[in-house]
């Protein structure tokens, strides 16, 4: 009897808001089949949405508390706010380019739940006013996408016209002013100096532009459908919602999870302290992010604030585990390798800094001993210091603080290189995702494209 | 009455590294071990307006601005 009663309860307090319960939500439905979800099986999950004519959407979405899951995790609704009102219609960017080379959940989502991302767009250029929209994807989404907006187009679904564009295989790439660069017919993606407020202003066609992160707009997708309380009956109170997380380094990886914002870290990763045992260390946030301890990981609680606290950041969800038998300072090199070819090459302090940086960890790694050197450490943080706010975007600034990180956090390890002490067991290389082209070369003449 | 405050901003993305404005402006521009510009931290004496105007205009990319904001 009393069971029974229970069980009601919950039933009942479950039905106050309406919607599917708990988590996972975007990837409600993905287990079962490796294919893209069908227009007609995501309807009959998520059921219809009406967004045509929807004036509440705005403060639904404010009302929600949805923040952006592309890194910067800035107020949705504030966004939207900016460039809604300005005269003319704006243009709302689905930005799936995802260029950090540790994350897959933007491509999964494309690849995978099209249509939530599609309804998110929608939803957004109802909202803002905007008469177009973008889906800024790698090639490797592009097909689906165009697939899911032909069945969209059959079924008459979109107030709005939506299209594909193929963003370029760059870190950078998605960088929002980078994206309007891009969408307006330059080559390389290149961030402006200073132009947040610009895009908002004057961006794709000289009109109003959001850019706004895939994940965010699945979000945004079911927040239309199911309303703000819905959307934040799962997470804790300042940090509403579900996030995903792209976790590498054990197999099988990539693996994408989704887990309730301010739920403690190691639950939303399956990670006990006995697995925490055979890692060294883990990257938080990607190439640009943090590296931080395995007892700091254990510890944290998946929100923005709290990561912000130990001095890291979520960014767009990376989670880069790093094995025991890997040699950290030899993953560390290869990374700002990377990152080196990486930049825009249009200012001194990224070209000649990661350039240094990548020279000084390369020798760190793979040269002889550096007994002359004693200083190469601090050699290595005073080019991180010159670097630091000065570049023409944040790039080097993610370098820096990545590289800064690393020496905290692996110290031990870069004093073994330092005194010519051999990795045990032999280092292996590789571990850290990086593209199978190792990244291109760019100009690196600063001032070589303007 | 209105308290002027002037900084001086290196757009890096036009900077060529010449070096001009560490010359004409050593009180506040020093330059990096590439040679590229870095700006002192905080605002302008009015002392030094007419080195900061100088430095600013004899910049071969004109990459630098005065950026004035009352407060």
């Amino acid at each position: 009897m009393t069971r029974t009663a229970t069980r009601r309860g919950e039933r009942d307090a479950s039905r106050s808001v309406p919607g599917p319960p708990g988590a996972p939500r975007l990837l409600l439905g993905l287990e079962s089949a490796a294919r893209p979800i069908a227009l007609s099986e995501h309807l009959a999950t998520w059921g219809p949405l009406h967004v045509n004519g929807r004036r509440d959407l705005c403060d639904q979405v404010e009302a929600s508390g949805l923040v952006g899951h592309g890194g910067a995790w800035f107020p949705v609704a504030t966004k939207w706010r900016a460039v809604a009102g300005r005269g003319r219609r704006p243009v709302v960017v689905a930005n799936g380019a995802e260029g950090e080379p540790a994350s897959a959940k933007d491509a999964l989502l494309l690849s995978r739940a099209p249509h939530l991302v599609l309804d998110g767009a929608a939803a957004a250029a109802v909202a803002t006013g905007a008469k177009r929209a973008v889906v800024y994807t790698g090639a490797h989404s592009a097909a689906t996408v165009q697939t899911a907006l032909d069945e969209r187009r059959w079924a008459g679904i979109d107030p709005v016209a939506i299209e594909v564009a193929i963003a370029p295989d760059a870190f950078l790439a998605g960088q929002e002013s980078a994206v309007v660069g891009v969408l307006n017919g330059r080559g390389d993606p290149a961030p402006s100096f200073s132009a947040v407020q610009s895009i908002r202003d004057r961006g794709v066609g000289g009109r109003p532009t959001l850019v706004q992160n895939v994940e965010t707009l699945a979000h945004v997708g079911l927040i239309a459908r199911f309303g703000a309380a819905w959307f934040r009956s799962v997470g804790g109170a300042d940090c509403p919602g579900t996030m995903l997380l792209t976790v590498t380094g054990r197999w099988p990886e990539p693996s994408v999870v989704e887990a309730p914002l301010g739920s403690p870290l190691r639950d939303a990763i399956h990670l006990t302290p006995a697995d925490a045992a055979h890692y060294q260390g883990a990257l938080l946030g990607g190439y640009g992010g943090t590296w931080v301890t395995m007892d700091t990981l254990l510890g944290l609680s998946l929100s923005e604030s709290a990561a912000r606290r130990a001095h890291a950041t979520l960014g767009a969800g990376v989670v880069a585990l790093l094995p025991r038998h890997v040699c950290p300072v030899a993953e560390v090199a290869r990374v700002v390798a990377y990152m080196r070819t990486q930049g825009a090459g249009q200012c001194g302090p990224c070209v000649h800094g990661l350039a240094a940086l990548a020279g000084q960890l390369g020798a760190l790694a793979h040269g002889a001993p550096l007994r002359g050197r004693p200083r190469q450490v601090e050699e290595i943080l005073e080019v991180c210091a010159l670097v630091e706010g000065r570049g023409a975007c944040r790039h080097p600034d993610g370098v820096a603080r990545f590289v800064r990180s690393a020496c905290s956090v692996f110290a031990a390890d870069l004093s073994a290189h330092l005194r010519g002490v051999p990795c045990t067991p032999s280092p292996v290389a590789g571990t850290l995702p990086l593209p199978a082209h190792g990244g291109r070369r760019r100009a690196s003449a600063p001032g070589a494209r303007r | 009455m209105t308290d002027w405050h002037v900084t001086i901003v290196v757009d890096p993305t036009r900077c060529d590294g010449h070096g001009i404005c560490h010359e004409l402006f050593p009180e506040r521009v020093s330059i990096d071990r590439w040679g590229y510009p870095v700006v002192a931290e905080g605002d302008i004496p009015p002392a030094l307006f007419d080195h900061a105007r100088h430095a600013v205009n004899e910049c071969p990319r004109l990459a630098l601005h005065l950026l004035e904001r009352s407060r």
